[in-house]
C-alpha cells in the first residue's frame, strides 16, 4: 500500500492509505479530543469534538478527524483559534445536559468552556451512541437503540432483549462518557412491562 | 391487525429488509397506526433488529405508535401559511380540542398534526380535515369548520 | 400496446398518433393540481363531463384533468383548445355556459377571462395574461396540454425523442459532454453542475451504478416538483433514463414523499406505461440498453432531502446523513456510484438533448443557465408556480408576474431557499436570480421557494419559525446541529416573548458560526442561515425586541396589545360578538373596551372592525379605558 505523507501540527507523518487524520495523529502521539470515537467501532462523526483545521491547495476547511481520510500534502492543525472555539461551544452545549460528567469537565477546563453558559437541561445523555453501537457492532445483541429525531432523540432499551442480555454483559457501562447508563438500566428494569418507546434516561 | 395480513404485506415486498419503510407505510396506511406486535412480527420475518424498527417508526413522521382519532386534522405550517397567520389557526384548534400537535383526544375524535406545505399556498392559511382542504382560515372560520365534524 | 422494438416502430407510432389527432377538435383542459382541487376543480371536471354527456358531445369534445399550469391564485383554471382560451376561477355552474357559448358557439364568456386589476383590460389567451406573459415556461407549459396518465399525450408533444436520440445517435460520453456544455446545475439546492456529477459516476470503476430522482420536496412553501411529477411524469422518467444511459446505470429510484399521493400514483402509472411501450425495461427500443425504475415513498422526514440521508432511507434505515467524506457519485446507494438529481433537474435533460446545449446556454446568466421554477407565495397577489429565465430581477418576479403585495401593504422581505436559505430586503430586489447571486447575498436558490413578506411579518419570528422547523426535522445525530439549533431556538423564542437580553445577538452569532462550520451535513451547516440573514438585514428588529420590548411588525403576541380607540368606536358589537375569548366588554351604544387580562391577542377584533377603531400597539403602555360612566356613545349630529 502506498504511503501518504502529510503534516500534522508541523510534524511530517507517513500514513497508510485509508487511515483517518485521527489515526495518523495518534500514531505520532498527537492528542485530539473525542467523545463518540472508539477503536472497536465504525467511525461515527457525531460529537464533532475532533474537528481539525486542514489546508489543501490553499483552501482551509474544518473536518471531523475521525472520518477524514489522509491525503498527500495535507496540512493539519489540531488546534487553532477556530478549532478551539468550536470545541468550547460543543462542550458548553453538552454540559447543559451532563454538567457533572468527568470527561466533559476535564475538557471544559482545557478549552475554557463555561459549564453554566446554557440553562441546565439535565438529560445526562450526550447521544454519543457508544452504548448503541457497541451493543450492535461488537456484541450484536441490539438491546439498546435510538428513538425519535431532532432535539427529541433519545436512547431506548428494548425491554425484552435487555432483560435477557444486559444483566450478564454491562460492557457498555464503562464506555458511557456521562456515566449515566447504569442509572438508565436500573430504571429500565423497573419499567420492563411498559411500552418500549416512552422510556428512557 | 393479524399476522396473516402483515405476512401478506411483507411477502408483497419479497421479505426484503430494504423494503422495511415501505412495509411499515403500508401497514400504517391500512391500520392507521403501528401496533407493537406488528413491529415484532416484522422484526422476526425480515430478520431486522427491533432497535432499527423502533428507530424508524419514531424517526419518520408518517408513523404513529398510538391509535388515531376519527378525524385527522392537519394544520399547514408551511412558510406561506405561517406568514399569513397559521399559528392563530393552530392555537384555535388547540383551544377547541384540548390537544397539541401529535396528540389524539381521549374520545378518539380528533388527531392533530402540523404539516409542512400542502401545496395550496394560494389558499393559506390552510387546514385539512380528513383530506378535505379548508382555505383562508381565521380563528372564527376554523371554529365553524371544526364544528361540522362529529 | 406491443413493445416498441426499434426507432422505426417509435416513429410509426408517433405518426399514427398525430394522424389520429384532429387539431381542430375542441379540448377542455382543467387543472387538477393540488391548489385547484382545493378550490373545487374536482367538481368542475365532473360538471364538464356530465354536461358533455348530457349534450351528446362526447365524441366531439375531449376533456382532460391536467397537471398544474401554475396560476393557483385564480384556480380552478380551465384552458380550451385549440384557441387556448383561458378561463379563471371557474365554478361548476359556469360549465353549461362555457359549453354553449365557447364550445358550440365559438364565443368568449367574457366574465371568466382575466381582467387586469389596474387597466381593466381583458386577456383571453393564456399568453396574454401578465402572470404568464413574463415567464419562460419551458417545463411548466406542457402541464396543461397533457393528461399525465397518458403516454400517448406525451408522445404527441414529442416525448421520448430525446431518449431515442441518445440511444441511437450518441455515446454515453457524448451525452455527458452535452450536459456539461449546457452547464445544467442541480435545481434541488446547492446547484452542483450535473454533468460533472455524472462524469464522476461514469468514470467510477464499479459496474453496478444507480440513478435517483430526489422528489422529497420538503421545503415548506415549495411545490414545483410536485407539479412536475403530477403533471408531466414521463419527462422526468425520460431524463432519468438518459442519465442512466450516460453513466451506465441499470436501475433507478424515485424517492417521492408519501404526502404527495397523486404524484405517487401518476409516476407509478407512468412507469407501468413506459415499461409496457418499451421505454423502460429490457432492451429499450431494441438498443440493448436495460433500465428499470422503482418508486420508494418517503415516510416524512425533511432531512431525507439531503442526498446521503435519502440514500440511507432507500436502504431501509432511519434517514441520517452519512458522515463520510466521499462523494456519493463515487460511493452512494449500497456503496455504489450513484447520481442523484432533483426532479426539475431531470426534467430539463430531455430538452437539452433535443434542442442542444447551445440553445440552453442562451437562456440565463453566466453562472446559471436555463430557467428555474419558483413557488411564489406568501403576501403576494398572484400566488402560484412561476418559471422564469435565470437572471430575472427578483423585483420583476414579485411585481410584474406576482402583481405585487396585496392590501396596499409595504414589501419587507423575500425568503428564498427554504430553511437553509435567507431573507432578502427591499434594497436587494434588483438582484438577478441565480445560484451564485443568491448565495452572495446570504441566501440560496434551494428548491425554489420564494416567500414574500410584508410589513406585518416579524423577521425575528421568521427566524424563530425556521429554527423551530429544524429542531423537529434535524436527525439529531451530531451535536452542533441538534444542540446548536436547540439553543438558538430558545434564544429566539425568548426574544419574541419579550425575554431577550443584551448579549443574545452575539451569542446567536457565536452558536451560528460553530453550527455552520462543524455540523455533519448540509442541513446542519445551513441551519443558521435564517438567523444570520435576518440579523444581517434586519438587526434593528432584533434590537427593538430586546431593548424596547417592541415588535416593529406588531406581530409577536407577547409584545403587542389590542385596544379600542374610544373616539372611533361606534359600539356596533361586531368585535364583541366575534371575540373568541369574551375579552371585550360593552353593549349597544356603550363604547367597547378590551379587557387586557382576558385577551388572547388572536386579532379577530382588529379584522372585523369596520371603523378602524381597534388598534394594535407594541412597546408602549395600553391607554387606560374610559371610566364606565363615560362610555355611552353620544350620536354625533349629521354632517
Amino acid at each position: 500500500m502506498d504511503e501518504i505523507l502529510l503534516t500534522i501540527d508541523g510534524k511530517e507523518v507517513a500514513a497508510n492509505e485509508g487511515m483517518t487524520i485521527l489515526e495518523a495523529a495518534q500514531k505520532i502521539g498527537i492528542y485530539i479530543p473525542t467523545l463518540c470515537h472508539h477503536e472497536l467501532l465504525e467511525p461515527y462523526g457525531a460529537c464533532r469534538l475532533c474537528m481539525v483545521e486542514i489546508e489543501n491547495r490553499g483552501r482551509i476547511q474544518y473536518v471531523a478527524s475521525c472520518l477524514y481520510p489522509v491525503e498527500n500534502n495535507l496540512v493539519v492543525r489540531t488546534r487553532s483559534e477556530k478549532v478551539d472555539k468550536i470545541r468550547k461551544m460543543i462542550l458548553e452545549l453538552l454540559l447543559a445536559h451532563a454538567p457533572d460528567s468527568r470527561d466533559l469537565k476535564e475538557l471544559a477546563e482545557e478549552y475554557g468552556a463555561d459549564r453554566n453558559r446554557f440553562d441546565r437541561e439535565a438529560s445526562f445523555c450526550v447521544h454519543c451512541g457508544l452504548c448503541v453501537r457497541y451493543c450492535a457492532e461488537v456484541k450484536q445483541k441490539f438491546a439498546v437503540g435510538f428513538v425519535d429525531r431532532g432535539t427529541r432523540r433519545e436512547i431506548s432499551f428494548v425491554p425484552k432483549i435487555a432483560a435477557e442480555e444486559c444483566w450478564k454483559c454491562k460492557e457498555c457501562f464503562p464506555l458511557c462518557p456521562t456515566e449515566a447508563l447504569q442509572a438508565a438500566y436500573v430504571y429500565v428494569q423497573d419499567i420492563t412491562a411498559k411500552s418500549p418507546f416512552k422510556l428512557v434516561l | 391487525m393479524d399476522n396473516a395480513t402483515i405476512d401478506q404485506i411483507i411477502d408483497k415486498h419479497h421479505g426484503e429488509a430494504s423494503s422495511l419503510i415501505q412495509i411499515l407505510l403500508e401497514i400504517q396506511g391500512q391500520n392507521h397506526w403501528l401496533p407493537k406486535e406488528a413491529l415484532e412480527r416484522i422484526s422476526e420475518r425480515l430478520e431486522v433488529p427491533f432497535t432499527r424498527i423502533q428507530h424508524i417508526a419514531t424517526f419518520y413522521k408518517a408513523f404513529s405508535l398510538v391509535p388515531k382519532g376519527r378525524h385527522e386534522v392537519h394544520i399547514c405550517m408551511g412558510t406561506a401559511c405561517h406568514v399569513r397567520g397559521a399559528q392563530r389557526v393552530l392555537e384555535t384548534v388547540e383551544d377547541l380540542t384540548g390537544i397539541k400537535p401529535g396528540e389524539t383526544d381521549l374520545d378518539l375524535k380528533y388527531s392533530l398534526e402540523i404539516v409542512n406545505c400542502l401545496g395550496c399556498c394560494a389558499l393559506g392559511p390552510v387546514m385539512e380535515i380528513d383530506g378535505t382542504v379548508h382555505g383562508n382560515m381565521t380563528p372564527a372560520t376554523t371554529r365553524d369548520a371544526l364544528k361540522k365534524y362529529e | 400496446m406491443a413493445l416498441l422494438n426499434s426507432l422505426e416502430e417509435l416513429d410509426k407510432l408517433k405518426q399514427e398518433l398525430l394522424s389520429r389527432k384532429d387539431p381542430n377538435k375542441p379540448c377542455i383542459s382543467i387543472c387538477a393540481g393540488a391548489g385547484c382541487i382545493a378550490s373545487g376543480a374536482g367538481e368542475v371536471i365532473a360538471a364538464f363531463e356530465a354536461e358533455i354527456k348530457k349534450q351528446g358531445l362526447s365524441a366531439r369534445v375531449e376533456t382532460k384533468g391536467t397537471g398544474c399550469p401554475g396560476y393557483c391564485q385564480r384556480g380552478p383554471v380551465v384552458v380550451i383548445y385549440p384557441e387556448e382560451i383561458c378561463y379563471l376561477q371557474v365554478k361548476p355552474e359556469d360549465v353549461p355556459e362555457i359549453i354553449e357559448e365557447t364550445i358550440k358557439g365559438k364565443k368568449i364568456v367574457e366574465r371568466l377571462v382575466y381582467i387586469d386589476p389596474d387597466t381593466e383590460e381583458k386577456a383571453t389567451l393564456e399568453s396574454e395574461i401578465p402572470f404568464y406573459k413574463y415567464q419562460e415556461r419551458l417545463n411548466l407549459s406542457n402541464n396543461i396540454k397533457i393528461d399525465p396518465k397518458s403516454l400517448d399525450d406525451y408522445l404527441a408533444i414529442g416525448g421520448y425523442s430525446a431518449l431515442a436520440k441518445v440511444l441511437f445517435q450518441m455515446t454515453p460520453e457524448q451525452v455527458i459532454d452535452e450536459i456539461k456544455k449546457s452547464n445544467l446545475r442541480g435545481r434541488g439546492g446547492a446547484g452542483f453542475p450535473a454533468g460533472i456529477k455524472w462524469e464522476g459516476s461514469r468514470n467510477a470503476p464499479e459496474t453496478t451504478k444507480y440513478v435517483i430522482v430526489n422528489a422529497d420536496e420538503g421545503d415548506p412553501g415549495a411545490f414545483m416538483d410536485r407539479a412536475l411529477l403530477e403533471g408531466n411524469p414521463h419527462s422526468i422518467l425520460e431524463g432519468l433514463a438518459i442519465g442512466a444511459y450516460a453513466i451506465g446505470a441499470q436501475e433507478g429510484y424515485i424517492y417521492v414523499r408519501q404526502e404527495y399521493p397523486l404524484a405517487v400514483e401518476n409516476i407509478g402509472i407512468a412507469i407501468e406505461k413506459a415499461t409496457e411501450y418499451g421505454f423502460l425495461g429490457e432492451n429499450i427500443l431494441g438498443s440493448g440498453f436495460n433500465f428499470k425504475v422503482m418508486v420508494h415513498q418517503g415516510a416524512g422526514a425533511f432531512v431525507c432531502g439531503e442526498s446521503t440521508a435519502l440514500m440511507t432511507a432507500l436502504e431501509g434505515r432511519a434517514g441520517e446523513p452519512r458522515p463520510k467524506y466521499i462523494r456519493s457519485n463515487i460511493r452512494g446507494l449500497w456503496e455504489k456510484p450513484t447520481v442523484l438529481n432533483n426532479v426539475e433537474t431531470w426534467a430539463n435533460v430531455p430538452m437539452i438533448i433535443n434542442k442542444g446545449a447551445d440553445w440552453f446556454t442562451q437562456i440565463g446568466t453566466d453562472g446559471s443557465k436555463g430557467t428555474k421554477i419558483f413557488a411564489l407565495v406568501g403576501k403576494i397577489n398572484n400566488t402560484g408556480l412561476v418559471e422564469v429565465p435565470m437572471g430575472m430581477p427578483i423585483r420583476d418576479i414579485i411585481y410584474k408576474i406576482g402583481g405585487g403585495i396585496p392590501g396596499g401593504k409595504k414589501f419587507k422581505a423575500v425568503q428564498t431557499g427554504g430553511p437553509s436559505g435567507g431573507c432578502l430586503p427591499e434594497n436587494l430586489l434588483d438582484l438577478p436570480v441565480g445560484f451564485d447571486e443568491l448565495v452572495q447575498a446570504g441566501s440560496m436558490m434551494g428548491s425554489g421557494g420564494m416567500i414574500v413578506m410584508d410589513e406585518d411579518t416579524c423577521m425575528v419570528d421568521v427566524a424563530r419559525y425556521f429554527l423551530n422547523f429544524l429542531t423537529d426535522e434535524s436527525c439529531g445525530k451530531c451535536v452542533p446541529c441538534r444542540e446548536g439549533i436547540r439553543q438558538m431556538l430558545k434564544i429566539l423564542t425568548d426574544i419574541t416573548e419579550g425575554k431577550g437580553k443584551e448579549g443574545d445577538i452575539e451569542l446567536l452569532e457565536e452558536i451560528a458560526e460553530v453550527t455552520g462550520t462543524a455540523a455533519l451535513c448540509a442541513l446542519g451547516k445551513s441551519a443558521p442561515n435564517p438567523v444570520l440573514s435576518t440579523l444581517k438585514y434586519f438587526r434593528e428588529e432584533y434590537e427593538a425586541h430586546i431593548r424596547e420590548k417592541r415588535c416593529p411588525a406588531l406581530s409577536c403576541k407577547d409584545l403587542i396589545a389590542f385596544y379600542i380607540d374610544p373616539d372611533l368606536c361606534r359600539a356596533c358589537m361586531a368585535c364583541l360578538r366575534k371575540c373568541p375569548a369574551g375579552a371585550i366588554v360593552g353593549a349597544k351604544k356603550q363604547i367597547h373596551v378590551v379587557e387586557q387580562e382576558k385577551c388572547t391577542k388572536c386579532g379577530t377584533c382588529f379584522e372585523v372592525c369596520r371603523f378602524d377603531a381597534v388598534k394594535k400597539i407594541s412597546g408602549e403602555p395600553v391607554p387606560p379605558p374610559l371610566p364606565e360612566e363615560e362610555r355611552t356613545l353620544t350620536r354625533k349630529g349629521k354632517e
